[in-house]
């Protein structure tokens, strides 16, 4: 295909492009305006399954099958970003020295935000139908959390208490309990990821049917593989070495 | 348009603006935390709080915590 050619695909392309966007946002309501069709239909939904967080009621009830795949994408993500940090043949291990630890003040903060931090994440995974948050950012809040222990401690107590090899079975342990729960429910009830299991109480920890198993399976998924992705960088950082940079 | 909303879609500007003209790319990751907080805020300020702690959790820390790891790596002085 010649220079032109390409340049004329690209135009007409573009050209499609600009139309269908022009029209889309020439239908668009205006901003910061009252009026809102869909938040109607998901709040009025989302309230009659017992859900007081209309977001995660349209992320893991209304639309859970957009969040499988969203999570799918992200564990594919972890996995190809594994696959390129993995320590190649010219690199090699090996263990730092002591080296001298962080300041006083650095590691007292680290050590006192650890369990606050993880406390938070925990807390924000299993409220994630009452109030905002759910399985995404308590995931991502609990793998950032336990890097604290890095930021306080040394890097061996982090190892120790991070067995890359279990994250790694976790993560892949989430992303299979949330199909599996879209499974159970198509048996159940016909339709994959239907909410079947008991309302509870609107506003109250057990309550939202699947929501909170869906949220926990996520939580657990993303925060499995936060921390494998950043155990990959600082293992690049701290542990690898190539030939190269030891000669030099 | 509440004029809340207006000034923090001018501070979101500004530490755009912020991020694309910091030449080091060391500093460029602390002015993205700031500018990934900014958004925070103005996604709270848009009735959007689960969006919000995404975006603090992952354009505050982890994306700049991932670009100062590689750029030490890269510059091999984290040995």
């Amino acid at each position: 295909m010649s220079r032109t050619v390409r340049w004329c695909v690209l135009g007409v392309g573009l050209a499609g492009v600009a139309v269908v966007l022009g029209m889309a946002f020439g239908s668009m309501p205006d901003f910061g305006i009252d009026r809102h069709p869909y938040r109607d239909l998901a709040v009025a939904a989302s309230v009659s399954h017992g859900t007081a967080n209309v977001v995660s009621s349209v992320n893991f009830d209304q639309r859970g099958l957009d969040t499988l795949i969203e999570e799918t994408i992200l564990f594919g993500s972890v996995v190809a970003a594994l696959a390129l940090l993995r320590p190649s043949d010219e690199e090699h291990l090996h263990r730092p020295g002591g080296g001298r630890g962080p300041l006083e003040g650095t590691r007292a903060v680290g050590y006192l935000m650890l369990p606050l931090t993880l406390v938070v994440g925990i807390d924000v995974v299993l409220h994630g139908q009452v109030t905002p948050g759910g399985g995404f950012q308590g995931g991502i809040v609990l793998a950032t959390g336990l890097h604290l222990l890095y930021v306080g401690g040394r890097y061996r107590s982090l190892e120790r208490l991070r067995p890359i090899p279990l994250f790694e079975y976790t993560e892949s342990a989430g992303v299979v309990v949330f199909a599996a729960v879209g499974l159970a429910t198509l048996a159940g009830a016909g339709s994959f990821l239907a909410n079947t299991l008991p309302y509870g109480t609107f506003g109250q920890l057990v309550s939202a049917g699947t929501v909170p198993l869906l949220n926990v399976a996520v939580g657990v998924a993303v925060g499995s593989g936060g921390v494998v992705l950043l155990a990959q960088f600082l293992q690049q950082l701290i542990l690898v070495s190539t030939d190269e940079a030891e000669r030099s | 348009m509440s004029a809340l909303i207006a000034i923090a879609l001018t501070l979101v500007l500004a530490g755009a603006v912020a991020v694309v003209f910091t030449d080091d790319p060391k500093r460029q990751a602390v002015t993205l935390s700031v500018y990934g907080l900014l958004m925070g805020v103005l996604f709270v300020l848009l009735s959007a709080p689960d969006v919000a702690m995404s975006q603090i959790v992952i354009g505050t820390a982890i994306v700049p915590l991932m670009v100062m790891l590689t750029i030490r790596k890269i510059r091999g002085s984290g040995q």
